[in-house]
């Protein structure tokens, strides 16, 4: 295995993993994954079907917890506090609370545009009206959808277009203020004008979150990123400063997948 | 290449051969239907014309009587509400949380599969069945009497299966995407089944809720076993009493009829005027039921309209 230490650029590292293994009950799905996010940088996982991306993308908010015979082995770090993430003893609730996720298909809930948003809050116990108000228009604001939204807050979400669902599941997930976005293939449902509103809001929110970002689109890795991990077969192959993995790739099988000779 | 008219002429002929075979099972799906629904409206229709004279008001607010034209149904169907209502309000809560936790919180293993094949096997066990130990459990064990909340708890009993299957099937069909939704902000399971499963799940379960009603309301057997008396000429006490505390539950304890028990002993009469009784009140009964679930209907389309995924 050929592990590359992200070089340049030096950052504060929000979140890494130090020889993290997954197991679908008796399946070996991640093998020993050492990687680092950067703070306030867009890491983007790569790889072929079945390589273990949303695998390790999900793992970061415990969303596994969810389905009995799953199991973590290895640590999930995330900084400053050195929080182990997949302890046992660390309440999903609480891994949850301060990573976000967006999934792959827009999943608003069938409720309106403003009790999509506000449910992180809500779930916290907030009922302040005011502070709730406040946390819909900022939210909103930072997934560039509150200028089309602002009238009709009340509206129900599923009358949205596809794009703008997906932005309200972004402001939904940012309304709670996460420490780390994770999102998983969030553009692979949406139409190419709608994907490119969403990655040029990657570049925004960057500024303010740390960035996870799964994607089956080596295009959109190379445009959004600051650093890439290659992953196959549930191993990370290369990892490494997006322009150097994309330019001069130093394993065979990240040349490979990025030259199309498979995946 | 291209084809000559002779060609595309048994091309056509083809189509047509085949297409006939189309309307011929059309044909027979038609006429299937054509039984089915003429039966019904046949042994409908008899009924009321059976029935007709003794559709007067009266019917509604007299007691029975030993005279045919005088008998009504009224406390038949003050038994009939009554009892729907102990039923409703033990049955919904118990299944409703029966379903939730079997789909929500229940560890999937063996034990679970148990519970779960023999829920559905209740559903199928015959109401008589329930009638017995209704009577051995709630008449003799516990002393509840042949009264109201007797019939009201083996009904609920007989309609729980119903009420369970249509609440996990409602808890279903919610996409996984959804939970994960919940749960990925931070919620506990309790916020996300108040908050979604129990609300998006409202529609199936309240059509389930209703048709199993109506499956009670019908229900015969059970009560004729737990001991339902057939000449009933009185009402059970008020609910709403003028001292304090105004509210009363004597009615529980009433001794009761309901309509299909005032039919059955109508139809048992050899006078052949007291069937013209059973005619009308079975009319009457057929309209509640499908009333309650034109009702059923409509509630779930109401409540549907606002849950797309």
């Amino acid at each position: 295995m050929n592990i590359q230490k992200p070089p340049s650029k030096p950052t504060k590292v929000k979140a890494e993993t130090r020889n993290f293994n997954f197991f679908y009950g008796d399946f070996h799905a991640l093998r020993n994954i050492n990687l680092k996010l950067g703070e306030n940088q867009v890491t983007a996982l790569i790889g072929p079907s079945g390589c273990g991306k949303s695998t390790l993308l999900r793992s970061f908010n415990r969303m596994h917890d969810l389905y009995a015979g799953n199991r973590y082995e290895g640590e999930l770090i995330l900084h400053p506090d050195d929080t182990n993430l997949v302890d046992p003893r660390v309440d999903p609730i609480e891994v949850r609370m301060r990573l976000s996720m967006v999934f792959q298909k827009p999943n608003p809930f069938p409720k309106s545009i403003y009790d999509n948003v506000i449910y992180g809050q809500r779930v916290r116990g907030v009922k302040k009206r005011s502070i709730l108000d406040d946390k819909v228009e900022e939210a909103l604001t930072s997934a560039a959808l509150w200028d089309e939204v602002k009238h009709r807050l009340n509206d129900m979400a599923f009358a949205l277009s596809g794009g703008q669902q997906q932005r309200l599941c972004i402001a939904r997930a940012l309304a709670t203020d996460p420490e780390v976005l994770l999102l998983d293939e969030p553009t692979s449902a949406l139409d190419p004008i709608a994907t490119a509103s969403i990655e040029e809001l990657i570049n925004e929110l960057k500024k303010k979150v740390t960035i996870l970002i799964v994607t089956h689109n080596m295009q959109q890795a190379a445009r959004v990123s600051d650093y890439t991990a290659y992953m196959y077969l549930g191993e990370l192959v290369e990892f490494g400063v997006t322009d150097e993995i994309f330019i001069k790739p130093k394993d065979r099988r990240t040349e490979d997948y990025i030259t199309g000779r498979f995946g | 290449m291209s084809l000559s008219a002779e060609e595309v002429a048994t091309i056509r002929a083809n189509i047509a051969r085949r297409k006939t075979r189309d309307l011929i099972f059309s044909g027979i799906g038609i006429l299937c239907l054509a039984i089915a629904l003429l039966t019904i409206a046949a042994l409908f229709a008899d009924m009321i014309i059976t029935g007709w004279d003794r559709f007067r008001p009266g019917f509604f607010t007299d007691f029975p009587s030993r005279r045919a034209a005088q008998a009504g149904i009224l406390s038949a169907w003050v038994g009939s509400v009554l009892v729907m209502i102990v039923t409703a309000v033990v049955a919904v809560p118990l299944g409703v949380a029966t379903g939730i936790w079997l789909e929500e919180y229940a560890p999937k293993h063996w034990v679970t599969d148990v519970i779960e094949i023999n829920i559905n096997n209740l559903a199928g066990v015959p109401s008589i069945i329930y009638g017995l130990l209704a009577l051995g459990l709630f008449v003799y064990t516990f002393g509840l009497g042949q009264s109201v909340q007797t019939a009201g708890l083996t009904l609920a009993l007989l309609i729980l299966p119903v009420v369970i299957v249509a609440t996990r099937e409602a808890i279903r069909s919610i996409p996984q995407m959804i939970r994960e939704a919940a749960y990925g902000l931070g919620a506990t399971k309790w916020q996300t089944v108040k908050d979604h499963i129990v609300p998006y799940s409202l529609p199936g379960i309240l059509t389930g809720v209703i048709i199993g009603l109506s499956r009670a309301i019908g229900e015969t057997a059970p009560i004729i076993t737990i001991g339902a008396l057939t000449f009933i000429a009185f009402l059970p006490p008020s609910p709403i009493t003028d001292a304090a505390p105004f509210i009363s539950v004597e009615w529980l304890k009433a001794p009761f009829t309901v309509m299909p028990i005032q039919i059955f002993n109508w139809t048992s009469r050899p006078d052949a005027a007291f069937h013209q009784n059973a005619a009308a009140a079975g009319a009457i009964l057929v309209a509640m039921t499908v009333t309650m679930n034109a009702v059923a209907i409509w509630l779930r389309y109401r409540l549907r309209k606002n849950i797309k995924w």
